[in-house]
């Protein structure tokens, strides 16, 4: 392990330097979408959880990623175990089991299991040591996987069980999965959307169906995505200003400082502001990517491009809501959307990535 | 620590470099998603979030009044509140209405069907679901504010007509635009709006009609105000000044209660108007809200057919008034010389008939003005063959039958004068000499409006100068239409008249007026011959028609009365009476023995007896059907709509003939 003034000077900057920058355009934006509600001052929370963020980005970055990867089958344990007490005593908020009571606050459970679904993938492909991904280990990497998502679905938490979806499916690229191998799964997963529908709830799949078609029902189910696309289409190239977005302002954007936060965005600062935004994601995706790139091992690379895949996967499957190309999930924005438990996951996420960076050159 | 992690394979830079390609593609993909909405579309975008935000709810534009002639209210508005129903959430809406339904007092179904109607609205557009709110309403609404956010109260002007139906078929009445007025107006008219749809109400709507203003306010996604935006006031209609004289108005309306006919009194030196009344009427009242089907329903199949505007619609036969047409003719062609007289015996055969005279006694020996003094048929039998058809057709037809007089009212019949040409176009027949011989005595196929009576002998008694009817008060002069007449045949028909009322044995000397030189004409019209009256069997529902033109005074004439009783048998005994009360009327208000009534404040004329209003009450109870041949068949009651012209069939030349 190297000295302290080393690890100072190992920190990614350039990636401190994007998270702050997005974190920044959140604040502002959340400060914009509230400061004449009654959630005012939310701005203020939201910089409170960027700070104990950073903290224990810090903390997690001290600790040596491989000792962590080795608690991997008991922090898998526990995080079962917590999705299993999420389910039985579990905090009933929006008409889903999510949340569990912790000094005063409530966490979102599944927060931490994607953390430890990241933690153990990542132990179980650096342990595979084929070349090629064999069938047996693909199954179960899967397995491995399909409990947690299985569980959240119960709470029921569609969103958060879809996320963990790319976190398998990157790393068994990245183990080199065979393509045969994948296109069957590819087609298993797409005979089973019939079966998922079928047991899909009531709300979850009006979402989907006014997601294709939203001008149809403006004031139902399509009301939301419509006026998310009002917002962001009214915004035309400079936008309207900050603390000036008609949509935003009086209320029309749903959830406009978390999940649909692009939209308020978009509508104040205009195609410009979301250039820009967009920019920052993209220059944070690859410097992840990057990371992973420089990794001392096979290790650390699954656990990078582990974090990498599910924010990406958050910044894609969020942006594209706001648009109207998905439909709505609940899928937030990361680290600009307001929300504590997704805010520590992230940062969470990022002290791994840090870790990882801190020993590429270490044996 | 366990070897785990000792895995020696190298890094799969390959594929991490396509992740990141992938990555920066989808982003540009997205990308080009924002692109799309916010430099595309933006403009679509952009009124849609405005949609959003602002709420328009309109200011009503008061209609302007109609005042008579001297400035005297008879029709104007009164404050009311109508209902709105915000339409914003839909589901919220769907949730709300039982209770609204039961606060409002009004059905469930009748809310749907007003949704339902107003469809094609935008959604931001509020609608109306309750024209007049009651008190309880209005405190219904009040305390309901926050648990029932999506009610709204409108202040509108209602319109408010004199009671009774007094007047009504000259004002007409305002509703809600219909589809085909909205296509009509080329964009003046948007659904909702009340215009004019009869009467003067629809012939000056565009006068009356003010420009709604709009107050826009900024609402929240919850549908609560949070600002105004700037606010289009209203522009009020503006009023109309009648040439209706209220007083005259009021002893028309009087003298027609429980009658059916028409009153139409003009200056037959400028063609105004003085007085029109039609009964049975209606209360137009009951229109200025909004009218049911079952009433709507109820007033067109009215047996009476309150709707009809008999002073312009009736179309009838003239009956002997048709006989001043012929004297004129006379003595306009000279095809008979001026002292042409003829012997009565009572009857007179022509074309191997008899035709009988009214009196049976016969007149014996009669000049023009004895002929129309005594109303002698046989005089007018002989004329008639002496003239022939295609002479009396030219002379009354540039007299002004036949033709619309032009009246500033919607809806008005032209009336026939047949000729042989005309019988050859509509029936491809040709004309019998017979027919000419009931034509000379006015009846046959010959239909007249009471308004064309007025305006025919109105312009006959002043050398031929015809001056357009009308109801609105202007300083320019109405069109003229000249058609030259003698002064010595103006002085032979107005001596006539004269007589008529005047002289021992003239057919309207009970109407004799002391000190007013009152003439006239009566005429008593067979609504169906003889031979068809004894077909049908209902000799008691087909009583005569009873008509009186009478003018005064004598020489420079100044007002000219046409009174049209539907069975009321004798023209001297139904008809001039009433003509008689109004150019008495007239002449007392002249000399200053009445005072005119005093109406500048009020709406409703204090002037109109209870009775008046409860005599038309008791009108609608009881209704004995009388069969009105020649009256044209109205299929809508807005009387606007053109419809064919009616034409009285043909009938077998009568027996007999009353004055």
């Amino acid at each position: 392990m190297s000295e302290g003034t080393g690890i100072l000077r190992d920190y990614d900057w350039w990636l401190l330097t994007i998270i702050f920058a997005i974190c920044g355009v959140g604040v502002i934006e959340i400060w914009s979408a509230t400061h004449t509600s009654h959630l005012a001052g939310m701005h203020w929370k939201q910089v409170w959880w960027i700070a104990l963020g950073l903290g224990l980005m810090m903390l997690l970055s001290r600790l040596d990623y491989h000792s962590v990867l080795d608690k991997a089958p008991i922090l898998y344990v526990i995080g079962i175990v917590a999705l299993l007490a999420v389910l039985v005593a579990g905090h009933t908020r929006y008409g889903a089991k999510r949340w569990l009571p912790v000094m005063g606050e409530f966490f979102q459970v599944s927060e931490i299991a994607k953390l430890i679904i990241i933690v153990s993938l990542a132990r179980f492909y650096a342990e595979v040591r084929t070349e090629r991904l064999s069938i047996a280990d693909l199954c179960k990497a899967a397995a491995l996987t399909a409990v947690p998502i299985g569980l959240i679905l119960l709470q029921p938490d569609l969103g958060t069980a879809m996320v963990l979806v790319p976190v398998v499916a990157v790393g068994a690229y990245l183990a080199g999965i065979q393509w045969k191998h994948a296109a069957a799964m590819i087609l298993a997963a797409a005979l089973m959307v019939p079966i998922g529908w079928h047991h899909l709830k009531p709300y979850q799949k009006d979402r989907v169906t006014t997601f294709l078609r939203p001008e149809e029902d403006p004031k139902g189910s399509g009301y939301q995505i419509l006026q998310s696309k009002i917002a962001v289409g009214s915004g035309g190239f400079w936008g309207k200003g900050l603390g000036n977005g008609s949509q935003n302002q009086l209320g029309f954007v749903p959830v406009r400082y978390s999940d649909f936060i692009l939209a308020a965005l978009a509508e104040e600062l205009g195609f410009a502001g979301v250039f820009v935004t967009l920019v920052l994601y993209t220059a944070l995706l690859l410097r992840l990517i990057q990371n992973a790139q420089h990794a001392k091992d096979r290790a650390g690379m699954f656990l990078v491009m582990g974090v990498a895949a599910i924010l990406g996967f958050h910044v894609l499957v969020n942006v594209a809501m706001v648009i109207g190309f998905m439909p709505v999930t609940g899928i937030p924005l990361p680290l600009m959307s307001y929300g504590g438990s997704a805010m520590l996951f992230v940062f969470l996420a990022l002290g791994l990535v840090m870790n990882v960076r801190l020993r590429r050159f270490v044996n | 620590m366990s070897l785990w992690f000792q895995n020696e394979n190298r890094l799969p830079q390959t594929r991490l470099t396509v992740i990141s390609y992938s990555i920066v593609g989808l982003m540009a993909l997205l990308l080009l998603g924002f692109w799309k909405l916010q430099i595309v579309n933006s403009d679509r975008y952009s009124q849609l979030a405005e949609r959003n935000r602002v709420r328009s709810i309109p200011i009503i534009a008061p209609r302007g009044a109609m005042l008579d002639r001297y400035g005297r209210v008879i029709v104007d508005n009164y404050p009311s509140f109508s209902v709105l129903l915000l339409r914003d959430d839909p589901q919220q809406v769907e949730r709300l209405l039982p209770q609204i339904a039961d606060g409002l007092d009004v059905t469930l179904d009748d809310i749907k069907q007003q949704m339902e109607a107003a469809t094609a609205l935008p959604h931001f557009q509020p609608i109306v679901i309750k024209p007049e709110a009651t008190p309880g309403d209005i405190a219904f609404i009040e305390s309901h504010r926050a648990d029932i956010p999506v009610l709204e109260m409108l202040m509108v002007h209602r319109r408010r007509y004199p009671h009774g139906g007094f007047m009504a078929h000259s004002s007409g009445y305002v509703g809600e635009v219909s589809s085909e007025q909205i296509e009509e107006s080329g964009g003046r008219y948007k659904p909702g709006d009340i215009v004019g749809k009869a009467g003067l109400e629809r012939q000056y709507n565009d006068h009356l009609m003010g420009i709604d203003g709009m107050r826009r306010s900024v609402v929240n996604s919850v549908g609560r105000e949070v600002g105004r935006l700037e606010q289009t006031d209203a522009v009020p209609g503006k009023p109309i000044r009648l040439t209706i004289d209220y007083d005259l108005q009021l002893v028309a309306e009087e003298a027609l209660v429980g009658k059916k006919g028409a009153v139409v009194a003009m200056d037959p030196k400028t063609g105004e108007v003085l007085a029109m009344a039609s009964q049975p009427s209606y209360d137009p009242n009951d229109f200025a809200i909004r009218i049911s089907k079952d009433e709507w329903q109820q007033l067109n199949e009215d047996p009476e057919r309150p709707l009809l505007d008999r002073a312009i619609q009736a179309q009838l036969a003239p009956g002997s008034v048709f006989k001043i047409l012929m004297a004129t003719a006379m003595l306009e062609s000279k095809a008979v010389p001026a002292d042409y007289h003829v012997f009565c015996p009572g009857s007179a055969e022509f074309y191997g008939r008899v035709f009988h005279d009214w009196d049976a006694k016969g007149h014996g020996d009669v000049d023009v003005h004895k002929a129309i003094v005594h109303s002698c048929d046989v005089f007018f039998y002989n004329l008639g063959k002496q003239l022939g058809i295609d002479r009396i057709s030219f002379y009354a037809g540039n007299l002004g039958l036949g033709h619309k007089t032009g009246v500033d009212l919607p809806g008005e019949e032209p009336g026939v004068m047949p000729s042989e040409a005309w019988k050859e176009r509509l029936f491809h027949q040709k004309w019998y000499p017979g027919e000419t011989i009931s034509v000379a005595i006015g009846q046959g196929a010959i239909a007249v409006t009471p308004i064309q009576l007025a305006y025919v002998i109105g312009g006959i008694i002043t050398g031929g100068r015809f001056h357009q009817p009308h109801l609105l008060l202007t300083n320019e002069a109405a069109p003229e239409i000249d058609f030259p007449i003698s002064d010595s045949t103006v002085n032979t028909v107005t001596e006539g008249m004269y007589g008529v009322v005047n002289e021992q044995g003239g057919t309207g000397s009970g109407s004799k007026l002391p000190g007013i030189e009152l003439c006239g004409k009566t005429g008593s019209a067979q609504v169906i011959s003889n031979q068809g009256l004894a077909r049908t069997g209902k000799q008691a529902a087909l009583k005569d028609n009873a008509w009186f033109v009478g003018f005064a005074p004598r020489q420079n004439p100044e007002i000219v009365v046409s009174v049209l009783v539907q069975g009321g048998q004798h023209g001297a005994t139904a008809a001039a009476p009433i003509a008689r009360d109004v150019v008495k009327a007239y002449y007392d208000k002249k000399q200053g023995k009445i005072a005119p009534q005093q109406l500048t404040t009020q709406a409703v004329p204090p002037g109109i007896p209870p009775s008046f209003a409860a005599q038309a009450a008791a009108r609608a109870a009881q209704s004995e059907p009388v069969a009105e041949e020649g009256v044209p068949t109205k299929p809508d009651a807005a009387p606007t709509k053109p419809q064919p012209v009616s034409t009285t069939p043909p009938v077998a030349p009568p027996a007999t003939m009353n004055p």
